[in-house]
């Protein structure tokens, strides 16, 4: 068969010139590409650099160790515990349902918290660990351990957790620590990281919120490396942080916990402060809880009953309670009109069981009057209208500015929460909160420590202090930060007339321990540790409290303010029992046994009381459920 | 049956055909093989095992293969065209019915020591068809339709048979392959220059068509177009290999991070980092520098080859080098172009750098019918 001429010379330089013209694109478009690579490569490096860096670097931080707080013996109240938990790692687990079934054999583990299990693993990187139980007892995780050839994938851990020895007896000074919700979150400007870690808990309350800061310590660093998936390859460096600060609180645990169990089941609070430096020995308010369950997630129902409570145990009395403070107000109203110049200590005011003011009667508690009374007697009598007098020469601004001076009405600096401010009532307040002129009544009200007057505990503590010292001292919860001792304020003195305190020391004196005083039944009869004191019954206005109709609400709070010795005070005590009934009849007492228990570090001996209140002092001591751990401590200390 | 213009006197016979062997090719395949093996190497993690060695074995065997066929007078070759590509046709049909499917929809028949994906095998058999195709049809003939239209059935077959399984890369390479062989046949310019415009038209349309009330596709169908054309838009799917590519391939640099410290590779940031995406690893362990070398190496033999279909007066001979190598061309310049980010990704392997046993021993049988060209090239004046 004959073919035509194939290459013909046209078709050769046809197919040359067209090889060459493809040859030509695609060294076009090679160049193209290496261009390309260039621009990548070169020009945009150093972005690109950076973009790696951030897919494989991660920082992971290390939480630090919470400060511990001990209490001014060197007793910790809030530590840091070692808890047991069991982790999977699923990747390791194989089988993880059969893996799981054999490790329910060993500890108890719910329908509930399997299926859980189950879901959360399932949706997570094999790689990850998940926490299947938290909190076994060492006999459990032992046992976990023992078994771990069996359970592929599970593995026993050691984790840190705070826990409080103390229980109930500190829940409301130191608080308790728990998860940050995102109510905390939003609180907080620009939030530490460590915040955002799931299992990291914060002080709620108490003094673990006020000085959380400190407490919670600098956070470390670790770089890490991760891959595609997230698997930690290798840490890269690691950036040592820093624990929490410990604290000393002036607490003294056995004192405390003496306090919690004497004020018992009343709704009550109770202090003690150390008048020479301000130390806050005790802060006693009842009824209490246990803070511990905080920390582990209360459970609803356990929350219900704290909350429903009417004896408001989650309050902490001592600091946010506010009272009328009744009679104990007396001293204030005294040292007014004593400095003010209108009154002297010996002149005298006839009671005859009122006072007409303007058109309205005001009665004396004793309604067939107490004659005529000076300064000494109308405090250990406790007369009302002797300060009705007193008020109406005096004025409401002298009373005010006196409550001011010795702690009332003032917002003191102790780190607890919800320090009330309290009120120390004069013209302007009255204007401002009721837009209402001040009337002369008020002023009678206030001068026994009713009507508008409202005090806490922590304020009529200090108030004793400072008449007992005759110093401005300040109420001190911190003793000392990282072993360093914190500033004692306020030793300067008062700016009162020596001779107005001692006027005023004497008429407490006499309260207690004259025959016709109103604490008479409460006197210390120890050489050397006499007590002075003041009485106080106030009557419950609706300003304070919540308005239910039962009987118990309506009572009146009894109040008690101390300090003793009577030559050389050391310490001040105030006691308020809501609805408690009268004065010296229920908060005295307390007031004494308290006052006995700091200035003996222990319990006293049986000598110390008058003869006469023994037996029930012994029978007290027969229902008092003091923790023998503390007892025996303070005894080994004596 | 035709014969060549073969003149025994002057072509080389028996084993003195080793020396007019094109050795610098040679050399430079082997060179761009051993790439391959250093990144496969390096992707292990600085292992043999599993990549490296099992490729190494494969070239091994390709390289045997490349001999064999090189010493094969090229007239044989010419004459088993069109049975290699009806061969060719039939696999792809079988492993359509029978074949095991894996990742990238590629379809392939396990051998036992390999595992053979057809469509490998077709682009080349549709390269030797297609020259074999032109070779025997008169010149004149070329540019008239219906000596067109046959060609592009040729070419559309084997492509539709792909297209089910579903690879997209590969039926581009065959579409274009394929093309190429007849631009270089001569087919008039014209016809090219339809088929691109009316293939730019026809998208251009469609895309214009969104939004309006007679759209052309679903929305979802647009949405899945968008994500191709521009990956970036889907950060955590379909974009994410991309981004982490380019990521790695920018982040190499000059000189590149050290042999087994690119961190993107290593720490499993790319995807594919053996197969598709091996070029990002060179890329960014050693930078800029390495991935011209690769490109120049590349485009070397591309020269060597273009170089020896010019001055080889056979026709056959020509269209066969130069299909083989813009096939070639194709294969690096399409996977270069998806992971720098100028091209949707569609599975294209890096030419004999990437772990896969087919297209080593497929290209390098290629690269041996390339040498069988170049040893039995007419010489003298005939």
């Amino acid at each position: 068969m004959r073919r035509a001429p194939k290459d013909t010379e046209e078709s050769v330089r046809r197919i040359t010139r067209r090889g060459l013209l493809m040859g030509g694109a695609m060294g076009g478009f090679a160049t193209l590409l290496a261009a390309r690579m260039r621009y990548m490569q070169v020009e945009q490096a150093d972005a690109f650099r950076l973009l790696a860096e951030e897919n494989r670097i991660k920082f992971s931080l290390i939480p630090p160790e919470r400060g511990l707080i001990f209490d001014r013996n060197g007793k910790p109240v809030a530590e840091n515990e070692q808890i047991y938990r069991v982790v999977i790692v699923p990747e390791d687990a194989g089988d993880i349902e059969n893996t799981l079934a054999r490790l329910r054999k060993i500890i108890p583990i719910t329908d509930e918290e399997m299926e859980k299990a189950l879901e959360e693993i399932r949706k997570s990187s094999p790689f990850l660990e998940y926490t299947i139980a938290d909190r076994l007892s060492w006999e459990q995780l032992s046992e976990v351990a023992v078994n771990t050839p069996a359970l592929p994938g599970i593995s026993p851990e050691v984790g840190l957790s705070r826990h409080y020895p103390m229980m109930g007896d500190l829940a409301h000074v130191i608080g308790y620590v728990g998860r940050v919700s995102d109510y905390d979150l939003s609180k907080i400007e620009d939030p530490d990281p460590l915040l955002k870690l799931p299992q990291f808990q914060i002080g709620k309350t108490g003094v673990e919120s006020k000085w959380e800061e400190p407490l919670r310590g600098k956070a470390g660093n670790r770089r890490i490396e991760v891959n595609a998936s997230g698997r930690v390859m290798r840490e890269l460096d690691r950036q040592q942080g820093q624990s929490g600060v410990d604290l000393q609180v002036t607490i003294d645990s056995q004192l405390q916990n003496f306090v919690q169990a004497r004020l018992g089941d009343e709704s009550a609070a109770a202090m003690v402060m150390d008048v020479t430096n301000g130390d806050l020995l005790a802060i006693g308010s009842t009824p209490s809880f246990d803070p511990n369950l905080f920390v582990r997630g209360i459970s609803v129902a356990d929350y219900r009953t704290l909350t429903e409570d009417d004896h408001r145990p989650l309050a902490n009395k001592a600091a946010q309670g506010l009272y009328p403070p009744g009679s104990t107000f007396k001293m204030v109203t005294a040292l007014a009109a004593v400095e003010a110049g209108v009154v002297t200590a010996g002149e005298t005011f006839y009671c005859p069981g009122h006072k007409e003011v303007s058109g309205r009667r005001f009665h004396c508690w004793k309604r067939s009057g107490h004659g005529w009374v000076d300064l000494d007697t109308s405090l250990q009598q406790s007369c009302d209208v002797y300060y009705y007098e007193l008020a109406l020469k005096a004025g409401i601004e002298n009373i005010s500015a006196m409550a001011k001076k010795l702690g009332i009405g003032v917002r003191h600096d102790v780190p607890m929460s919800a320090v009330a401010e309290g009120i120390a009532p004069n013209m302007a307040w009255k204007q401002e909160r009721y837009d209402q002129s001040w009337v002369v009544g008020d002023s009678l009200n206030a001068s026994i420590g009713q009507g508008y007057v409202l005090a806490s505990p922590l304020q009529l503590v200090v108030m004793a202090s400072r008449l007992a010292s005759g110093t401005r001292i300040e109420p001190r919860l911190v003793k000392s930060v990282d072993g360093r001792e914190a500033e004692v304020k306020g030793l300067e003195p008062l700016d009162i007339s020596p001779t107005a305190l001692q006027q005023v020391r004497k008429g407490m004196y006499n309260v207690v321990n004259s025959s016709r005083g109103t604490a008479r039944g409460s006197r210390i009869v120890a050489e050397g540790m006499t007590m002075a004191g003041k009485t106080g019954t106030s009557q419950v206005r609706s300003v304070v409290v919540r308005n239910q109709d039962v009987p118990w609400e309506q009572r009146d709070h009894a109040l008690f303010v101390a300090f003793a010795p009577y030559d050389n005070p050391k310490y001040a005590v105030s006691v308020v029992v809501e609805h408690g009934g009268g004065g010296s009849a229920v908060a005295a007492p307390i007031a004494r046994d308290v006052m006995l228990q700091a200035l003996y570090g222990g319990l006293p001996p049986m000598e110390a009381y008058p003869k006469a209140s023994r037996w029930q002092v012994e029978q007290m001591r027969k229902d008092l459920k003091l923790r023998e751990d503390l007892q025996k401590q303070a005894s080994d200390r004596a | 049956m035709s014969y060549l213009e073969y003149n025994r006197e002057t072509v080389p016979t028996g084993f003195s055909k080793v020396l007019y062997v094109n050795w610098a090719l040679v050399v430079l395949l082997v060179a761009v093989c051993a790439v391959g093996f250093l990144m496969l190497f390096s992707v292990a993690g600085g292992s043999l095992s599993p990549w490296a060695e099992p490729q190494m074995k494969r070239f091994a065997l390709g390289l045997v293969m490349m001999f064999i066929v090189a010493m094969v007078p090229i007239y044989f070759w010419r004459n088993m065209a069109l049975l290699a590509y009806l061969g060719s046709l039939l696999l792809l049909v079988f492993v359509e019915l029978f074949g095991d499917v894996g990742m990238g929809a590629q379809r392939w028949i396990d051998l036992g020591f390999m595992r053979l994906q057809p469509s490998e095998v077709a682009k080349i058999t549709l390269v030797m068809l297609l020259a074999a195709y032109y070779d025997w049809l008169d010149v004149g003939k070329t540019s008239r339709p219906l000596w067109v239209i046959l060609p592009v059935l040729i070419i559309l077959v084997p492509t539709a048979l792909v297209l089910k399984q579903p690879d997209l890369g590969t039926a581009l390479l065959l579409i274009v392959g394929g093309a190429m062989v007849m631009f270089c046949a001569g087919v008039h310019w014209l016809y090219f220059a339809v088929v691109i415009a009316s293939g730019v038209g026809l998208v251009t349309t469609v895309l214009a068509s969104r939004g309006t009330p007679w759209q052309l596709l679903k929305d979802y169908q647009f949405r899945r177009i968008d994500t191709f054309l521009d990956p970036e838009s889907d950060p955590l799917g379909a974009g994410y290999h991309i981004t982490q590519s380019k990521i790695a391939l920018g982040s190499g640099g000059w000189t590149g991070r050290g042999l087994m410290e690119g961190t993107q590779s290593r720490l499993n940031f790319l995807p594919e980092k053996h197969t598709d995406f091996i070029f990002t690893t060179l890329a960014e362990e050693f930078g800029f520098v390495g991935g011209v070398s690769l490109l120049v190496l590349y485009v070397l033999i591309l020269a060597f080859c273009i170089v020896s279909a010019l001055k080889n007066r056979d026709r056959f001979s020509s269209l066969l080098i130069l299909g083989i190598a813009g096939t070639f061309f194709l294969f690096f310049a399409v996977n270069m172009s998806m992971v720098m980010g100028l091209a949707p990704v569609v599975g294209v392997p890096l030419p004999l750098v990437s772990y896969g046993g087919s297209a080593m021993i497929v290209l390098l049988g290629a690269f041996g019918l390339v040498q069988s060209a170049h040893i039995h090239r007419p010489r003298g004046r005939g």
